[in-house]
């Protein structure tokens, strides 16, 4: 249905000739958080890059509220607010200039009120005077996020927007996020922290190597995550599974000395008990068990790893 | 077209400039200064007159064009150099705006600042020597069109220079040069026939015998020629600026 950015097929070369971004697919909904996952160098920035103009595109296409971002790109890049991931920013102009000149260069007509109440949701309003250079690494970040408020876009990318911000104010940098996405803003944020899109997304994207691996509602992958997995070190080598066990789906591991169970904490019952009992009668004896937890973290790392 | 996205680049560089007023007039004034001392007084006591006009007063229109020609270079290629360096370059090109919208901002603001500067530099040599403008709206257009033309030519360098090297090199391996073969000091008319010939070949001589023509109505070539070759350069530098934009050079790639 309303899918608010819309990209098919797209790919990046850069000059060197590597390949960065490799067929992409993707369509962000009105009014999400999209948590956009991966490793360094998986392509994040790249992808940011050129649905916002800054890059161009090798191949493929994109679209913003149903404009295409090359042909008709004064109507694309006006809905788009951007927080890149690096701090730049200029050094001798105030806080309030720099914030004022981002609303003039997407076109909107002067409105101080709205500005000084971005600078205010984000904590800077008593910086507002000062120069940019004399403000800290933290402080330069909001005031990116604040540029990229200044005209009022109806999407909002933050490429990892929390780095060296600290806790107290990453939770007030949330905090505003929640009230933009109220007031219809959708948000595309590109973060290496797991918590950090597991607190804040309704959706995960996970992208490695240039391509989209994983997307996925943030509940459904919850679900996931409420499996368990119970390991037992056997006393002995086991040669196969015996056909008793066959609906407890077992996984043996290559040495044969210790036997898997996954199960949902969330179901009704585990199936432990009765596991255990099968296990005695067909003669299966236990040294050791543990029980692990798969977190989105374990789901992210086997999504990665090298094959 | 996004005016006020205009309006904004243009502000915010010419915020630059009254930022650095001091440096970027009196390093200027100083220097003119210093060339009328030299030229004016010591060459001037031995060549009294070029086509009867006193060499002192001769040199004027050189010396303004010398400063608006480096100065516009110099203004607009830091003008877009800088945010390129510093990474917020990124704003600009996601911003909603055209090509010719960036353009106009930029090299719009670096030409004012070379225009006033070189008006001030007219001024400054109005008290060393007496001076006359036979025609004031041809002098304002040579003007106009050199502090453009060059503003542009120095955004070209601006987004070709990678390197705080390269963003010197052409003004000092070229312009300087050219500039100062380019007849700002001399008639190209004093030269032997054979420099005369080399000489049609270096655009600034166009400049500076336009601009001259409009203060004493002596010239190296004629007006219509100035006029023609300073408008051909504009377009060699629009069109390369149009080219630079379209293919993303060194900006989106
Ligand atoms: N201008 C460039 N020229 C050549 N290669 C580039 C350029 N920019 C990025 N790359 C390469 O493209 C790949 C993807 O980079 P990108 O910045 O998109 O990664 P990322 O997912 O944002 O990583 P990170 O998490 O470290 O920010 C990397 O291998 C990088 O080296
Ligand atoms: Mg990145």
């Amino acid at each position: 249905m309303s899918s608010i950015i819309s990209v098919s097929n797209l790919s990046k070369s850069y000059g060197s000739g590597f390949k960065a971004l490799k067929g992409i697919d993707l369509d962000i909904k009105r009014g999400e958080i999209f948590g956009l996952l991966g490793p360094n160098g998986a392509g994040k920035t790249t992808l940011i890059s050129i649905i916002c103009g800054i890059v161009n595109p090798s191949q493929g296409s994109v679209s913003i509220g149903g404009h295409d971002i090359i042909r008709d790109y004064r109507a694309a890049r006006s809905m788009i607010g951007l927080v890149p991931q690096e701090l730049h920013t200029d050094a001798f102009e105030s806080v309030w200039a720099t914030v004022s000149f981002s609303r003039g260069l997407f076109g909107k007509p002067k409105n101080p009120a709205h500005i000084e109440k971005v600078l205010k949701d984000l904590s800077l309003w008593d910086k507002k005077d000062s120069k940019i250079i004399t403000l800290s690494g933290g402080m330069k970040r909001r005031v990116m996020i604040a540029k990229a408020l200044s005209h009022e876009p109806q999407i909002l990318f933050l490429d990892e927007p929390t780095a060296g911000v600290d806790v107290e104010l990453r939770k007030g940098m949330w905090e505003v996020v929640r009230t933009l996405q109220a007031s219809g803003v959708t948000i595309i944020l590109t973060t290496h922290y797991i918590e950090e899109a597991e607190e804040m997304a309704d959706r995960i994207g996970v992208i490695n190597k240039g391509e989209i691996i994983l997307i996925e509602d943030k509940a459904t992958l919850m679900q996931k995550l409420g499996k368990k997995h119970l390991t037992l070190q056997l006393q002995n080598k086991l040669d196969a599974i015996p056909e008793t066990l066959a609906v407890y789906n077992l996984e043996l591991s290559a040495d044969g000395r210790a036997v898997t169970y996954d199960y949902d904490t969330k179901g009704d019952r585990t199936g432990i008990t009765s596991l255990l009992s099968d296990l005695r009668n067909a003669g299966v004896r236990i040294s050791d068990l543990d029980t692990k937890q798969s977190s989105l973290e374990d789901i992210f790392v086997s999504l990665v790893r090298v094959p | 077209m996004n005016y006020r996205a205009i309006q904004a680049i243009y502000l915010f560089e010419m915020a630059r400039t009254w930022r650095t007023l001091l440096q970027s007039i009196v390093s200027p004034v100083v220097s003119t200064s210093l060339y009328f001392v030299v030229f004016g007084a010591a060459i001037g006591s031995r060549i009294t007159e070029v086509e009867g006009v006193s060499y002192g007063t001769f040199i004027v229109p050189g010396l303004v064009m010398l400063s608006v020609l480096t100065q516009s270079i110099a203004n607009a290629s830091f003008g877009i150099y800088f945010p390129k360096f510093a990474g917020t370059i990124y704003e600009i090109l996601s911003a909603p705006i055209s090509y010719l919208e960036i353009v106009i901002g930029y090299v719009g603001a670096a030409a004012t600042k070379s225009i006033i500067l070189g008006l001030i530099i007219l001024a400054t040599a109005g008290l060393f020597v007496p001076l006359h403008i036979n025609h004031p709206i041809w002098m304002l257009t040579f003007l106009v069109l050199t502090a453009v033309t060059f503003s542009l030519f120095g955004f070209i360098i601006g987004i070709w220079a990678d390197g705080f090297e390269k963003l010197q090199m052409i003004p000092m391996l070229v312009v300087t040069p050219l500039t100062f073969l380019g007849g700002s000091f001399y008639s190209v008319n004093m030269l032997p026939q054979g420099w005369r010939t080399i000489t049609l070949f270096n655009p600034v001589v166009y400049l500076i015998s336009g601009f001259r023509w409009s203060f004493f109505e002596i010239a190296d070539v004629s007006v219509a020629v100035s006029l023609g070759m300073t408008i051909g350069f504009l377009v060699i530098c629009m069109a390369i600026v149009a080219w630079i934009f379209r293919t993303g050079y060194r900006l989106k790639n």
